[in-house]
């Protein structure tokens, strides 16, 4: 990435070169790590797999849920892809399976998404808002492994949003349901400070980015 | 909501926490400002104008003027062996900020106060506790901090100073090894020492956990054991999660 014009020089700086075919790979401000960092912004919740389902919500209206088994049931899908955490980290090549946000469409019954928008809600109280465009057509799973074992409750487990072509933390940890909503709002790090879409590639990071 | 700009950063004071961490004191052009317990980003550019970017937790008060950070060297990283070891007086780099509307605190948010750190961790909550110091002294603070050894505590100048205040009580563990006269605790944080020196949840506390990734995860649970509801805990983790992948 070049400099830009104004950007002084810290004398003595030398870095770490990326070679090409990684630079490719990671975002403008990312760098790679092997390791899984873990940031949340409260306690990790534990919640007992008798008690987990996942919904779809429309307003007031149940579209769709499922408990533990009944998702469990649902297509399984397995996708490698890279993750990007705002706070800078890129990892390459996570493995993750659960179930596409298409699959749960059809198995709710749904020709098409009623809004243009969804709010993930999780347990904890944590939200994030996402555009249904970027959730449609394999872009996004709500997933339960990861690395073949089931998703650790400091990742997210039972079950997290995986949008990975977004900033990680639209990637809802802990995730019990989607909600429909007509018009976009802020969830909860996007009343904070972050940015509203949150494109690793657009570097937008905070709000106004 | 106007975007951050990039501003010019340029040290006019390193010192010595410890062996391993400096706390820098920068002049921000324009510095808009900042709560106590936000960090901000860090971009560093080399001469062929390679860049790299990271965050740090601003250290001192809002009001102060000039803004510390706290780095702490990462061994095998880019840009902290930077910061600690290369940069003196007079250099500069960018900075980006402030971020972070979660791990803050505000006189109107209230006590009492309960602020946990493991390591470098203590860099928020020192913003925090020098604004408390300034501006919100009557609100009933405990601090909880955990380091390896005696020589890696930080801000030792600072603890001294704030334990003169009758409101404010401050407990150290050490995790490794203490000296033989050593009177605070010793070990790792775990339910039976908060059960002595955090506040009882019948007492509504609010609690800002800090520090590596294990520590965090561990005494974010056990304060939501001791019957802390999970919204008066608010955590910010860092560093290496343990696992190897």
């Amino acid at each position: 990435m070049a400099a830009d014009e104004k950007s002084p020089v810290s004398r003595g700086f030398v870095g770490r070169r990326r070679s090409p075919a990684e630079a490719e790979r990671v975002p403008p401000g990312q760098y790679v790590t092997l390791d899984f960092p873990i940031l949340s912004a409260g306690p990790t919740p534990h919640t007992p797999l008798e008690q987990w389902s996942f919904a779809l919500q429309h307003g007031t209206q149940r579209l769709a849920e499922w408990s533990w088994p009944k998702f469990q049931a649902l297509k399984q899908t397995s996708v490698t892809v890279d993750i990007h955490c705002v706070t800078k980290w890129s990892k390459l090549d996570t493995r993750w399976v659960g179930v596409t946000f298409d699959t749960l469409l059809e198995a709710a019954g749904l020709a098409s998404p009623p809004t243009a928008y969804v709010m993930a809600y999780s347990d904890g109280g944590y939200t994030t808002n996402l555009p249904v465009a970027d959730l449609v057509n394999g872009q996004a799973l709500i997933v339960t492994k990861f690395d073949d074992a089931p998703l650790a409750p400091g990742h997210g487990g039972p079950a997290r949003l995986l949008v990975p072509h977004l900033y990680f933390w639209k990637s809802a940890k802990w995730v019990r349901g989607l909600s429909f909503i007509a018009e976009d709002k802020p969830g909860f790090w996007e009343s904070l400070g972050y940015n509203i879409y949150g494109d690793p590639w657009k570097e937008q990071r905070y709000a106004g980015d | 909501m106007p975007r951050l700009s990039w501003r010019t950063a340029e040290i006019v004071a390193v010192h010595r926490e410890t062996a391993h961490a400096r706390r820098l004191a920068l002049r921000v052009e324009g510095w808009p400002g900042h709560d106590a317990g936000q960090h901000v980003d860090v971009r560093l550019t080399a001469a062929d104008g390679y860049q790299a970017q990271r965050s740090y937790s601003v250290s001192s008060a809002p009001a102060t003027p000039e803004l510390e950070l706290l780095v702490d060297c990462v061994p095998d990283g880019e840009v902290s062996p930077y910061l600690t070891r290369e940069a003196r007086v007079g250099d500069r780099f960018e900075l980006r900020g402030p971020i972070g509307g979660y791990f803050v605190w505000t006189a109107a948010y209230g006590g009492p106060l309960l602020l946990i750190a493991g390591g470098s961790g203590i860099a928020p909550l020192a913003s925090i506790l020098a604004y408390r110091a300034a501006a919100a002294r009557g609100i009933v603070t405990r601090l909880l901090y955990s380091v390896r050894t005696a020589e890696d505590i930080i801000f030792k100048e600072r603890l001294q100073s704030w334990k003169k205040d009758p409101a404010l009580a401050i407990t150290l563990t050490l995790t490794r090894s203490a000296p033989p006269d050593w009177n605070g605790y010793r070990g790792r944080i775990d339910a039976a020492m908060l059960r002595e020196v955090a506040f009882a949840a019948a007492e509504a506390p609010l609690a800002y956990v800090c520090g590596p990734t294990a520590m965090v995860e561990h005494v974010a649970d056990a304060l939501v054991s001791l019957g802390y509801p999970a919204g008066r805990v608010r955590t910010e983790r860092f560093g290496p999660s343990g696992e190897s992948t």
